[in-house]
């Protein structure tokens, strides 16, 4: 692999190798949070601090770390970071994180963190872990945050708890879509959205794991 | 010959460098409507058979037909019923027409029944077509297939299977995800894995409860509220439900419920046709019948003294709620069902005995067969592939030859 360089570090993840739309990790916190924006706004900033800090201090002593116990010792600096921003949330915004109840919790579990940290952090200079960190955890973060924002918008006719949509029950006239306030939509969306990704950029097309046969082709016009 | 010839004069335009190219699918399809395809086999051996894609399609549409006219005339006597009773009618243009055509709301005239059932039906089925019709076209010229009848069959088994007082701009949603994310994504018909008509419905039931299920929405009067006879067991016991409604009144379909599926009788005339053609599976249909017998025997012997719907037999799973029409139509789409000929018994199975547990011991949904067909549409690869398995493994045993090369 040539020697990265700063900006596309930080910005491939976005659009180009994105965690959730091409990696396919951190699926699950991605339906669990994005029924609102805030929410999913926090958290996107949660996970982005997370993934930059643990990067950095993984980075940082990976000269040191013996290779057999380095899962054990990333995971210590993940799981401490997490309660950092845990505590934070709970002293700041205890309303939202009770929002968030577990979900803060379990960014240790977090593909996206431990597979930056093994993938990136353990073989590069902590200041491009550290971009590289940040990069995910934008490209996690674009992700919820669009996800939030159909689910929230079409959900309830809000962004961020302002009403674009004037709901029925409160005398407008937009009826909600009750199946996106339901985790299963964000499937249906992040596929979109991945759909849309590859239509941009077809190189992430995946090989076929098996030839499908070809659509019957209108008759020969010849 | 005045249609063959105009087809003929425009083909030259949508051929490989004609102006109209990219709309051949569409040019494509107006003639299969009109004439049978000209291409035909061209290498040594096939199989002779007058049945075709379309035709099996076509055929199935018919068979719709029993199930859709009663319908229509049985959402139009509720509703007349219900205005007898002195709820308001719906109003606009409905009233305009059925009163200009039919002149009153009269619960005896067949006529005004079937009129304002029609006002009600003939919309959604409209709806369907045209915006379900947009995205196939859309898909074919964008893939470059053909545009094909297996959505003559969707867009009318969807139609069949809402209620008739459904908004129609929640038909326009629900049959754009059908076609779309349940079929056109995966590559088109007869490579979509779920049934993309109940698919489009099971997108509507969780996103719009309130215009799908509940009491109020099956019959098309105004301030109406009337329990389906699903419901009424679910809520308050087989009892009540034995005292609204007779066996006769609900094999008949005198019952209110989606517009297809309330006459099982007139679903039946539809599987007698589709079986004596061979286009539907018996095994699928035996199998969900089975299914269902046997696990609502089960929940009969087993009784219970809080859940009402355990007491109910299976004479009555038959023919309340959607259990003909989805045993009829929709568990026997070729597509989505297993391909092996036991895989399809067990498929149907799977259906039979999934709908009776929904119904019975799943406290949130009444109705259980839209459910219980999607999950077993996943289920129909691993099925299949059981079988096939098996197969494989028979023959390796009896010849020592696992692909039958020396057979």
């Amino acid at each position: 692999m040539s020697e990265p360089n700063a900006k596309s570090v930080l910005t491939t993840p976005i659009f180009k190798n994105n965690p959730i739309a091409l990696q396919i990790l951190g699926i699950c916190s991605a339906l669990a949070v994005t029924s609102s924006m805030s929410v999913s706004l926090v958290m996107s900033l949660a996970v982005i601090f997370v993934t930059a800090f643990s990067n950095f201090f993984v980075s940082l002593i990976r000269h040191h770390i013996p290779s057999s116990i380095r899962i054990i010792v990333q995971m210590t600096i993940i799981a401490s970071l997490v309660i950092v921003v845990d505590q934070i949330l709970k002293a700041y915004a205890y309303e939202m994180s009770k929002q968030l109840s577990v979900f803060v919790g379990l960014i240790i579990t977090n593909c996206i963190v431990m597979g930056r940290a093994e993938g990136f952090a353990m073989t590069n200079s902590p200041g491009m872990s550290l971009l590289d960190g940040i990069g995910n955890g934008i490209g996690y973060g674009f992700i919820l945050m669009t996800v939030g924002f159909f689910r929230e918008l079409f959900g309830s006719g809000t962004v961020f708890g302002l009403t674009v949509f004037e709901t029925v029950s409160n005398g407008g006239w937009y009826l909600p879509n009750g199946l996106m306030l339901l985790p299963p939509s964000a499937f249906f969306i992040i596929g979109l959205i991945i759909w849309v990704l590859r239509a941009i950029n077809p190189e992430q097309i995946e090989e076929n794991e098996f030839e499908m046969k070809a659509n019957s082709q209108p008759k020969e016009a010849v | 010959m005045g249609i063959r010839q105009t087809l003929d004069n425009l083909e030259p335009h949508f051929h490989k460098g004609g102006k109209y190219e990219q709309f051949y699918p569409l040019y494509e399809a107006v003639d299969t409507i009109f004439y049978t395809p000209p291409s035909v086999a061209k290498t040594t051996a096939h199989v002779r058979d007058g049945i075709d894609l379309k035709r099996i399609m076509i055929t199935v549409w018919l068979c719709t037909f029993p199930a859709m006219f009663f319908g229509m005339w049985n959402a139009g006597w509720q509703a007349n019923m219900a205005i007898a009773d002195g709820f308001g009618a719906a109003g606009g243009w409905r009233e305009a027409i059925i009163m200009t055509l039919a002149g009153g709301h009269d619960p005896g005239s067949l006529w005004s029944n079937f009129l304002l059932g029609a006002t009600y039906f003939l919309p959604i089925y409209l709806v369907t077509f045209v915006v379900g019709g947009f995205w196939e076209v859309l898909f074919a010229i964008k893939r470059g297939h053909e545009v094909n009848e297996g959505f003559f069959v969707t867009s009318v088994l969807y139609a069949l299977i809402l209620p008739a007082t459904i908004p129609l701009w929640q038909v326009a949603l629900g049959i754009t995800f059908g076609v779309v994310i349940g079929k056109e994504i995966f590559g088109g018909t007869g490579k979509n894995f779920l049934n993309p008509a109940l698919t489009g419905r099971a997108f509507l039931y969780f996103a719009y409860p309130a215009q799908l299920s509940g009491d109020s929405v099956w019959v098309a009067a105004d301030g109406y509220t009337g329990a389906t006879a699903l419901s009424t067991a679910f809520q308050s016991g087989m009892s009540s439900l034995t005292e609204k409604f007779s066996w006769w009144d609900a094999f008949l379909g005198f019952i209110p419920g989606s517009v297809g599926e309330t006459s099982t009788l007139a679903i039946l005339i539809g599987a007698a046709v589709l079986l004596w053609t061979k286009i539907a599976s018996w095994r699928i249909m035996l199998g969900v019948f089975l299914g269902m017998v046997v696990t609502s025997g089960l929940f009969n012997l087993m009784g219970s003294d809080t859940n009402p719907m355990f007491a109910m037999p299976w004479y009555w799973h038959l023919v309340v709620g959607g259990f003909a029409f989805g045993m009829v139509f929709m568990a026997t789409d070729p597509v989505s069902a297993s391909m092996t000929q036991q895989g399809r018994l067990i498929f149907g199975a799977l259906i039979g005995v999934m709908t009776v547990l929904i119904r019975v011991v799943n406290p949130a949904f009444p109705e259980g067969i839209m459910l219980a067909i999607l999950f077993a549409n996943l289920f129909a690869p691993l099925i299949d592939h059981f079988f096939v398995q098996a197969n494989i493994k028979r023959r390796e045993r009896r010849t020592g030859d696992p692909v039958g090369e020396n057979a």
